[in-house]
């Protein structure tokens, strides 16, 4: 018999506690984005495909050409050339491909560059029909980020 | 001014119908913000400011779809169903005050004609069950009968409660009666110390009007995840949405029920200006405690539904009516 009277009132009272949580939470206010309208706002260390540093005065990138990230990439989705530089001095970056249907996001290019010269775009909403969208040529990306610059 | 009766039944009539109408369409939307805010989301906000047009854009939808019979459904019972489901919310309203002049129809036994088509309205869910011939339609109708069927008892007697302290089963009467302010409503009843017992036959008629109109926690006639959708599984088209009308007008008429037994009816809680604004104040206010309690509370099993009513609310009800009528026959 007590167990009875005590399911009556523990009940009761979780019962009651259950409304003021959601009445709590009614005048709470709303945590919905209304994404197409409202972009929402990227954690700091969001990851996007990976691009190139372009130095700050020349816009030039910063890559040396030294292959590290291709050798780090697990799933071999970036294939970069270089040449010798005109000066003599070093080596320039020709061309940087990445394939980013087979890139997994896991960041070991941009942490064994020793050079700034990658990092993660902050690109969230890139789709597309054809795959051919994501044979990404980072060298073209650059120069139009270059031309938007002031 | 006195109008011919027909005259006067003809406007009562398309001010119910539109009265229920208008309930039926945007309950559904207050529902869906409500659950939205518990939740903290928006809710419908495309159709119309603020989502007003979505009641108006969801009935189009229903209208324009094809009214599906299936092979193997008794197709007469199966079309009656729906219509019948809306009839009872509808007679209910007749004979509800809605203040001291605003009433369709006034007549003695107007409670109890209420709880008769109450039980009404659980046969048309049966019908729409078993016309469908599905095996999760059954399922549901049988549970919705044994359901309604313990969630009568206790409800009728809390009514008999009310029905002690004043003297009739006339819902005009029984708001009559509690004309004043907060202290001579049923509630909260000072007279004859009733105060003290009236807190626990509205809890029991809240739970059991809650029950009765098949809303969470006790939908297990339509439990979306083990029945598809009940008794309503192979309906379409406008038959499915009679069905989710009659819910709603059957939550309005639960509500003016409660606000008239035990609010008051159409009086003021600080006895100013009583009038029919108060008697529509209390029933969305009811109505917004039935939509949140039905988003804050998981639904229950039927064992535990029946053991509710049979081991709890029953007994409780009765020792509260033994009570109630010793103090009526004591003080």
């Amino acid at each position: 018999m007590s167990g009875y009277w005590r399911d009556i009132f523990v009940g009761a009272k979780s019962l009651l506690t259950g409304l003021c949580i959601t009445g709590r939470e009614f005048f709470r206010p709303v945590v919905t984005e209304q994404y197409p309208y409202e972009a929402p706002t990227l954690p700091a260390h969001f990851r996007g495909h990976i691009e190139l540093i372009g130095n700050e005065e020349t816009g030039e990138p910063n890559c040396v050409v030294c292959n590290m990230c291709q050798m780090a990439c697990p799933s071999g989705c970036i294939a970069l050339t270089g040449e010798r530089a005109p000066s003599g001095k070093g080596r320039v970056l020709t061309s940087y491909m990445l394939d980013f249907t087979t890139c997994s996001l896991c960041g070991l290019c941009v942490e064994s560059c020793k050079f700034n010269a990658l990092h993660f775009s902050r690109e969230y909403n890139r789709v597309a029909f054809d795959k051919n969208v994501f044979q990404m040529d980072l060298m073209a990306r650059l120069k139009e980020q270059n031309q938007c610059k002031p | 001014m006195m109008t011919h009766p027909f005259v006067r039944a003809l406007i009562y009539l398309i001010g119910l119908m539109a009265f229920a109408g208008l309930n039926a369409a945007y309950l559904v939307w207050c529902e869906r913000k409500g659950a939205a805010r518990i939740q903290r989301r928006i809710g419908p906000c495309e159709v119309g400011w603020a989502g007003l047009l979505q009641p108006l854009a969801d009935g189009l939808k229903l209208m324009t779809k094809q009214l599906l019979v299936p092979d193997g459904v008794d197709a007469a019972l199966f079309r009656l169903a729906p219509v019948l489901a809306m009839l009872p919310g509808m007679v209910s309203l007749a004979v509800i005050p809605f203040s001291d002049t605003l009433q369709a129809r006034e007549m003695e036994l107007s409670a109890l004609l209420i709880f008769a088509f109450a039980s009404v309205g659980m046969l048309c869910v049966l019908l729409g069950g078993w016309a469908s011939g599905n095996k999760f339609a059954i399922i549901s109708s049988t549970r919705a009968v044994s359901q309604n069927l313990a969630y009568e008892i206790p409800m009728l007697l809390t009514v008999i409660t009310i029905a002690l302290i004043v003297g009739s089963l006339n819902l005009r009467d029984i708001a009559m009666e509690q004309q004043g302010n907060l202290f001579h409503w049923n509630l909260f009843r000072l007279e004859g110390w009733h105060i003290l017992t009236m807190w626990i036959s509205f809890i029991i008629f809240f739970i059991c009007s809650i029950a009765e109109t098949n809303r969470a926690p006790f939908d297990l006639a339509e439990a979306e995840s083990e029945l598809v959708a009940g008794y309503m599984t192979e309906y379409s088209s406008m038959g499915y949405g009679l069905f989710m009308m009659a819910e709603y007008i059957n939550i309005v008429v639960g509500a003016c029920l409660t606000a008239t037994l035990f609010l008051g009816g159409w009086a003021c809680p600080f006895g100013l200006a009583p009038g029919w604004w108060w008697f529509v104040l209390k029933i969305y206010v009811l109505i917004f405690t039935i939509i949140w309690v039905r988003w804050t509370y998981p639904r229950t099993q039927i064992y535990r539904l029946l053991n509710l009513s049979w081991k709890v609310m029953i007994p409780f009800s009765l020792v509260n009516l033994l009570i109630t009528a010793g103090l009526v026959k004591f003080l």
